[in-house]
């Protein structure tokens, strides 16, 4: 289990039998520092994130076990919405504390 | 498994059901003589583990799903499951908790 910042939707019509009604949302991971570690990746949100939440997510065999539908081909999905993230005195939920997207135009909520 | 040092906690209060009323933990997962290695990680905690201990952590479904009783479908994966007290690496006992220092925050890169 990771920390990750959700930094956009993900938009898919056609989908595996099972993954019907299942949010695809892109997400950055975070180190201990709130830095951006590795890629961004796609997860399955089986709780309510939107861009820009700090969230906790599994990966591997366990990401589809938190899914509604348990035999589907997910290998990551958001466990958890974060609140807060006490590490050494530090929160990394609290504003500023950890890596967000740049905001631009494009990202921007219509 | 694998050996790392506890750095924080961490709150959701809307989460998976398997999750609910286990406590999260921020670890660093340590080289056995203590150096960072790998990626920061978020795990249950089954022991009472708090900031500063050095612990064991389980990172595999099975396992976990076992150590917490979850039943076949318990999303759970990381899981810490023991203090340790001391390593010993060849010759040398490279950690001994009775001596040990708290984890400090890594340098800015």
């Amino acid at each position: 289990m990771y920390l990750a910042r959700v930094i956009g939707r993900m938009v898919a019509t056609q989908r595996y039998p099972g993954l019907e009604g299942v949010a695809l949302q892109l997400i950055q991971p975070l180190d201990e520092s709130g830095a951006p570690m590795g890629d961004a990746l796609v997860a399955a949100a089986t709780v309510s994130t939107g861009p820009g939440d700090l969230v906790h997510w599994v990966d591997g065999r366990e990401a589809a076990l938190a899914c509604p539908e348990t035999y589907v081909p997910v290998d990551a999905a958001i466990l958890g919405f974060v609140e807060q993230a006490d590490v050494l005195g530090r929160d990394l939920a609290a504003p500023g504390n950890a890596w967000e997207q740049p905001r631009s135009a494009a990202t921007e909520p219509h | 498994m694998f050996i790392a040092d506890v750095l924080g906690t961490v709150v959701a209060p809307v989460q998976s059901k398997w999750l609910d009323g286990r406590t999260l933990l921020v670890l660093r997962p340590l080289t056995p003589d203590g150096r960072p290695a790998l990626k920061t990680r978020v795990a249950i905690d089954k022991i009472g583990a708090g900031v500063g201990d050095r612990v064991l952590c389980l990172d595999e479904g099975n396992g976990g799903r076992q150590v917490l009783q979850t039943g076949p479908k318990g999303p759970v994966k990381t899981v810490v499951v023991g203090f340790i007290d001391a390593v010993e690496l060849g010759p040398r006992i490279v950690y001994d908790h009775r001596a040990a220092n708290p984890p400090q925050p890594l340098p800015k890169k």
